[in-house]
């Protein structure tokens, strides 16, 4: 793995075009804004939310009945079930089974999962070639780049770039940017690639402990072309993806697609029981940090997460900085309080990559407090000592500011001064938040002084 | 210990004390609404065509004016066999990958949706509805439920080995946001709505 640049260098770079940052944004918020129509159609929305929350609630409380009563009734089905305590044996598993048959190609459907566990490079160290079939998957693989969105992989690139991709890799007319004849593109080939391939691998949207069925939810219909003309169909989930009920899919489903892009549903909700007559078929359930998370009271909240990307479409950060700047699999506000549980370290500046402003925790469709988490993040960073180094001076500076009233009047009579006289004292590395932002024009007085001269004028006027 | 045995013994000790109780569903999707007029111009929204017919008569009808009579077309429904293949449902799935037009049943629709219920027992092949270039589901207009609360009541616990929610045709929006119809599976939908 290349070296971890950190959130504000890396959102640094992405803002120096401009235009692009623009597009991005609004694109962004355009989601978002189909989001909210989406939602607003329905009116027992608030009740689904919170009806999804108490629900996920209920699974993390009593998560280790349910993990055994699917792993019973998927093996009654006839699947073979799998677990994995962390992404190296996720990977090994998952290579064991490909190389009992015997081949050396296997379609992908999306699944973050296998992101977090880097399973499609271990593969190819293996010799294992693996082609991702969802559209922005395929996309971003070509361009060797990860996804940037858990929902719309490849959200950060424009036609022309997507242009430019098919043209050196599948041959595409040169400056052929139209959507459709892209698409048709990428069609003809991975058709092609589902036809030939004899192990499909899938993600997992929800679990049924009562059934022992999963769903996976797709719009382009990938997920079930490989998994129907496979073999072997292998499916792998963080253990977080179990519903009690299959009843409960219902409420899951009618807000999933709603919060991630409006659509009222996805094109297809696949419920795979048993494997098909003659098809074999694996579920790995994976850990990696997730029963760590469970242990943590004040984040345990964040597995109940079901990946519909309305925090990153909503957020002001992640729509002005990519997902990329977050280097985990999961970017944006949801990303930042899963990553630093898996490391510390190498995570502390996600947390920071926030305004607190509570967008995330609105829109979430299982109601998981992403704001305060976030914050709660800073403090557990900062008393651990992993707190970035440029946040770390800023606060020290800050508290001890608040912590004494004389410094407190100085500092902001100072503050106003510098920012009045030499603004380009406040645009230094050491403060983040002046980057790509026109810093207000500073009060000629501040409350303080406002205040004490109204105290004197209306004393003088006695 | 086994992965299996840690996991389960970890999440044991660090799963919350005491159990939260599970939320009742019966509240829940009861805003009356028309659900045929829904079902139609929610499918409208997504990319959907709707056809009312009284038989099947008047699906042969449709699908031999609008189908290439050339190309081919496969039918899960007996009685369409004149104008579209019926035993397929035991060869190789990778042998259906010519077919331009599937006609299969659904059990029931979701008006708010737009979805379509089907399973292994209606299907012939589970590959059958993302295959072929174009996809006709015929659906009684009596088995047009309201929301997905009501789906999976109709659903409860029947048995399956594969059931999917179809609504609209395949679809993308990964480049530039722009909605293309047809990724990877069928590039048009025609719902049949039957009296
Ligand atoms: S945290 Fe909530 S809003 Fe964000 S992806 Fe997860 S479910 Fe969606």
């Amino acid at each position: 793995m290349k070296n971890t640049i950190d959130h504000s260098t890396a959102a640094a770079t992405f803002n120096k075009d401009v235009e692009r940052v623009n597009w991005h944004d609004e694109t962004l918020w355009f989601v978002r804004s189909k989001r909210d129509k989406s939602a607003h159609a329905i009116p027992e929305w608030e009740a689904l939310r919170d009806t999804a929350s108490k629900i996920k609630n209920n699974v993390l409380s009593n998560m280790h009945h349910y993990l055994q009563e699917f792993e019973a009734k998927a093996k009654e089905n006839g699947i073979i079930v799998h677990w994995a305590a962390d992404g190296a044996e996720h990977n090994k598993i998952v290579h064991s089974i490909i190389a009992k048959h015997g081949v050396t190609q296997m379609v992908k459907s999306k699944s973050m999962l296998t992101e977090e566990c880097h399973l499609n490079e271990y593969l190819a160290d293996n010799g294992v070639q693996v082609i991702d079939s969802d559209l922005g998957e395929f996309i971003v693989q070509l361009r060797q780049e990860p996804p940037s969105h858990i929902v719309l992989p490849a959200i950060h690139l424009k036609k022309e770039d997507v242009s430019d991709t098919f043209n050196e890799h599948l041959g595409t007319e040169k400056g052929n940017n139209d959507p459709q004849y892209l698409t048709e593109a990428a069609r003809k080939e991975l058709r092609d690639t589902f036809l030939t391939r004899k192990v499909a691998l899938t993600g997992v949207n929800f679990a049924v402990a009562e059934t022992g069925e999963f769903v996976v939810c797709t719009n382009e219909g990938n997920a079930d072309m490989g998994a129907h003309l496979a073999d072997v169909h292998i499916a792998c989930m963080g253990f977080e993806k179990l519903v009690p009920e299959r009843k409960h899919l219902g409420v899951f489903l009618r807000l999933l697609a709603r919060s991630a892009t409006g659509q009222p549903i996805t094109t297809f909700s696949s419920h795979f029981k048993k494997p098909r007559k003659g098809q074999e078929m694996h579920i790995v359930i994976v850990d990696n940090g997730r029963s760590t998370q469970l242990g943590r009271e004040e984040f345990r909240n964040s597995l109940k997460c079901i990946r519909c990307g309305a925090c990153m479409n909503t957020c002001p950060v992640y729509r002005r900085s990519g997902g990329h700047s977050y280097h985990n699999a999961v970017a944006g506000p949801i990303g930042s309080i899963l990553a630093p549980n898996l490391d510390m370290k190498k995570n502390a500046d996600l947390p920071f990559a926030s305004t607190l402003c509570g967008s995330c925790t609105n829109v979430c469709p299982v109601k998981i407090d992403i704001h305060d988490q976030l914050y709660k993040w800073r403090q557990v960073l900062v008393k651990e000592g992993y707190t970035p180094t440029s946040k770390t001076i800023a606060m020290k500076g800050m508290s001890a500011v608040l912590a004494n009233p004389t410094v407190f009047k100085i500092a902001g009579k100072a503050g106003r001064f510098v920012m009045k006289n030499m603004p380009f004292m406040v645009n230094n590395n050491l403060n983040a938040w002046y980057k790509q932002r026109e810093m207000p024009a500073p009060p000629e007085e501040s409350f303080r002084e406002w205040y004490a001269r109204k105290a004197k004028e209306s004393k003088d006027k006695k | 210990m086994s992965s299996r045995d840690s996991i389960l013994s970890k999440i044991k000790s660090n799963q919350p004390v005491s159990v939260n109780e599970l939320p009742g569903l019966s509240f829940l999707g009861l805003d009356k609404i028309d659900v045929l007029e829904t079902y139609k111009t929610v499918l409208k929204g997504i990319g959907g065509f709707c056809e009312e017919v009284s038989s099947l008569e008047e699906v042969k009808a449709y699908v031999e004016t609008k189908y290439p009579e050339a190309k081919r077309k496969i039918t899960t429904i007996p009685e369409l066999a004149v104008i579209a293949e019926t035993n397929w449902d035991a060869h190789d799935p990778h042998t259906l990958q010519d077919v331009e037009l599937a006609i299969i049943k659904a059990h029931f629709g979701v008006a708010e949706n737009s979805a379509l219920w089907v399973t292994d027992a209606i299907l012939g092949q589970r590959v059958s509805p993302f295959i072929p270039q174009y996809l006709a589901i015929i659906v009684n207009k009596k088995d047009i439920v309201a929301t997905m609360q009501q789906a999976y009541e109709r659903i409860g616990n029947s048995d399956y080995g594969f059931g999917t929610f179809i609504a609209g045709p395949s679809k993308t929006a990964d480049i530039e946001q722009s909605l293309v119809l047809g990724a990877h599976g069928a590039r048009g939908l025609t719902v049949f709505l039957m009296e």
